[in-house]
């Protein structure tokens, strides 16, 4: 067989359904083959489309994403989505057309180094020179990308090697002889965390994006029936744990709850789980959770003591460590009373709050809102990045792991509506909704076309203020309102937009039509833009200015 | 420079693949790790090679630096042996500028510091030398009244003393 039957064998004898892409020059090969395969494939309109698509596929299904692109600016556009998925632990399997190996370090027409180019953003990668390593390579960026810290790994193929002829198979078993990652945690160190929890007076579980990853959602359940503490969750970890449970105090870090930052600045000990310590979690850091004792359990030791000194840290899969240590808990752990009132009362105290009462002014806050009612919190959330995200992360509780897809670490504007679109492609009969701003919805409002071609029914609503707002929102708190280069003057009207890409599109200019209009578009079964103009300067609050502690929270300005 | 910052010799053994220096180096500056020294060969196993680093910077810098390391594929074990009873050894050669007459007087010096010279010019010499910084520094110092054209080092290589390996 071919190097281009070989890749499209090996891709999917690693299970792959679906490939997110765009050929080129470089890659007619790998696609002529694809012809016949029964590989669906989903061709965006950008490269970074399909990679962000392919990386909200990951996020929904918990499988390695894959995406194509051919060689030079088809792969370099594939950066900004690695770097992406990279920050967020998200298993992608990027394949990249390469020139011919005679053609490599001449400088040939769409020749970029891609593997040297991505070396910092990938978990690993690969520039294939014989074809009879492509299976191997296959084999092994599959197992990369999906154990240990999931991450992205790229394949870099150049174009004579798909042509060329591949005898071997598949090798037996991968031998990587410097990638182990660590599963078990180590028992002495579970049974020194489970003295240091017995003696906790104000205990608190900070949980993330590895609750997710790991797959351990069901046993931090039980870890929680049994502590009864407070559970407070990184943007990372939105849906690790029912964000309605009396327990949960919701988000932390710069735009977290008042409860979440006042209970981690007061906990005497923090039971980290598949977090990295962040500094928009932590703020200021000399100033983090001062005494606190920190469990800190990751299969990334080198997140361990990274940001924040742990004093007892756990490497290894959040799932297994988490069993171990329901083992090692006694059942009959009395709930630390005192603290749980003190925390209840922080909640009742500083609920999120915004400017209900604003007149005919629709509040962003306030579509979130009714979003989630109409929704009842069932949906796939996407979030752009900016304002949109914060406001969705505060008012659209999740419930459910792999149902919020959001750029945490890379902060990716454009990331949503590409990401709703490979989310849908991963869970077809989802209700998926890109909870965007009207400057992120311009970046990638290109994949129209590839929701309306492949009839994927996103939807998309926009929290419409004209602004790129958060910007906007720090000069006004901290640049004096200087606003320079933030109102976005010239954007367009956004339903028309989506009619003319053979979507629907509705305008929202007052409060009451706003329940009509998402109930329309939610059930229209098309893409749908549902562009809400939204009141021009909202602000998210609560705000951890940076540089600050956590807290020295603002409420309002 | 911190008072707590130490200079570490780090051993790490990788695969012998095209780009992994790159990934190790990449590594190091992107995550604002500074290198002092960095040597690289293969092993006894072509399979393999080894790099030693000399790596400056406090406890939690160089935990980083392992940690990080450990986490390329490529890198199959990392000994920070800073602490271990080691051979350490440099090899430097020094172009000098030398008219005749000097020649003797370098050749003596060289001697003590038990250099060899290796290449004689009209008017320069190539001095080879292995050691210690100490050893070595103190040499160029001698040989900078005659005049330094050139130096190259490799970097310094080392070796765990005993039958244990890195």
């Amino acid at each position: 067989m071919t190097g281009a039957k070989a890749l499209i064998d090996g891709l999917i004898h690693e299970g792959t359904e679906v490939i997110f892409g765009i050929p080129g020059g470089v890659v007619l090969p790998i696609f002529d083959e694809i012809y016949d395969s029964k590989m669906k494939v989903i061709l965006t309109r950008h490269e970074q489309g399909a990679i962000h698509a392919a990386d909200g596929y990951a996020r929904v299904t918990g499988k390695a994403g894959v995406c194509i692109a051919t060689s030079g600016p088809g792969a370099t556009n594939l950066v900004t989505g690695l770097a992406n998925a990279h920050m967020d632990s998200i298993p992608l399997v990027a394949v990249t057309g390469q020139v011919g190996t005679g053609s490599i370090g001449r400088d040939a027409f769409q020749e970029a180094d891609i593997t040297g180019i991505t070396m910092p953003v990938t978990k690993h990668n690969y520039l294939v020179k014989d074809p009879e390593s492509l299976l191997r390579i296959i084999q092994e960026a599959f197992h990369i990308a999906t154990t240990g810290r999931p991450g992205p790994v790229l394949i870099d193929v150049p174009a004579d090697i798909t042509t060329m002829s591949v005898e071997s198979g598949f090798p037996k078993e991968i031998n990587l002889e410097g990638y182990k990652p660590t599963i078990i945690g180590h028992r002495k160190q579970i049974k020194n965390a489970v003295k240091a929890i017995e003696k906790a007076e104000r205990p608190l579980l900070y949980i993330g994006g590895g609750i997710i990853i790991a797959g351990a959602a069901e046993e931090l359940r039980r870890l929680v029936d049994i502590l009864k503490c407070p559970v407070t969750h990184t943007l990372m970890g939105k849906g690790a744990f029912p964000e309605d449970h009396e327990l949960s105090v919701g988000m932390l870090g710069m735009h977290g709850t008042w409860a979440a930052n006042t209970a981690i600045s007061n906990a005497d000990t923090v039971i980290a789980i598949g977090v990295r310590f962040d500094d928009r979690v932590t703020g200021r850091l000399d100033k983090f959770a001062g005494d606190t004792t920190f469990i800190h359990i990751d299969i990334d030791p080198a997140e361990i003591g990274k940001n924040v000194a742990v004093h007892i840290p756990i490497v290894g899969d959040a799932k297994n460590v988490l069993e171990t240590l329901i083992k090692e808990m006694p059942k009959d752990y009395a709930p630390r009373n005192a603290w749980l009132r003190t925390v209840e009362g922080w909640k009742k105290s500083h609920p999120l709050t915004y400017n209900g009462d604003s007149g005919s002014d629709i509040m962003p806050q306030y579509v979130v809102e009714r979003l989630y009612e109409i929704t009842k919190g069932e949906a796939i959330i996407s979030t752009e990045v900016g304002q949109n995200q914060m406001w969705a992360a505060q008012y659209y509780k999740m419930s459910k792991p792999r149902t919020w897809i959001s750029s945490g670490g890379l902060g990716t504007m454009g990331f949503g509506f590409p990401a709703a679109i490979g989310a849908q492609v991963g869970r077809p009969d989802a209700l998926v909704i890109d909870i965007a701003g009207d400057g992120s919805l311009m970046m990638n409002i290109q994949e129209l076309a590839t929701a309306v071609c492949h009839d994927l029914p996103v939807k998309i609503v926009v929290l419409n203020n004209g602004y790129l707002g958060m910007v906007r929102q720090w000069q006004q708190m901290f640049y004096k309102g200087r606003y320079s280069s933030t109102d976005l003057c010239g954007n367009p009207d956004f339903a028309p937009i989506a009619e003319a890409f053979g979507a629907a599109g509705i305008t929202v200019t007052a409060k009451d039509e706003l329940d009509d209009a998402l109930a329309e578009g939610m059930n229209n079964g098309r893409p749908t833009i549902i562009d809400v103009k939204v009141s021009r300067e909202a602000n998210v609050f609560p705000m951890v200015p940076k540089g600050k502690a956590l807290d020295e929270m603002i409420e309002e300005y | 420079m911190e008072i707590s910052e130490h200079k570490h010799i780090i051993s790490v053994l990788v695969t012998n693949k095209p780009g992994v220096l790159a990934r190790v180096s990449g590594l190091f500056s992107r995550r604002g790790f500074n290198i002092e020294s960095l040597a690289v060969g293969t092993t006894n196993d072509p399979a393999y090679s080894r790099i030693s680093l000399v790596v400056h910077g406090d406890d939690r810098v160089i935990e980083q630096v392992t940690k990080q390391l450990n986490k390329l594929i490529d890198v199959i074990k990392v000994s920070d042996i800073t602490h271990s009873e080691t051979v350490l050894r440099e090899l430097v050669l020094v172009k000098i500028s030398a008219k005749p007459e000097q020649r003797t007087e370098i050749l003596t010096v060289s001697n003590t510091f038990r250099g060899k010279v290796i290449d004689i010019g009209d008017s320069s010499m190539i001095v080879e030398i292995t050691g210690h910084d100490e050893k070595i520094d103190a040499f160029i110092r001698l040989m900078k009244k005659y005049g330094i054209i050139e130096i190259v080092r490799t970097g310094k290589v080392v070796l765990v003393r005993g039958a244990a390996t890195t």
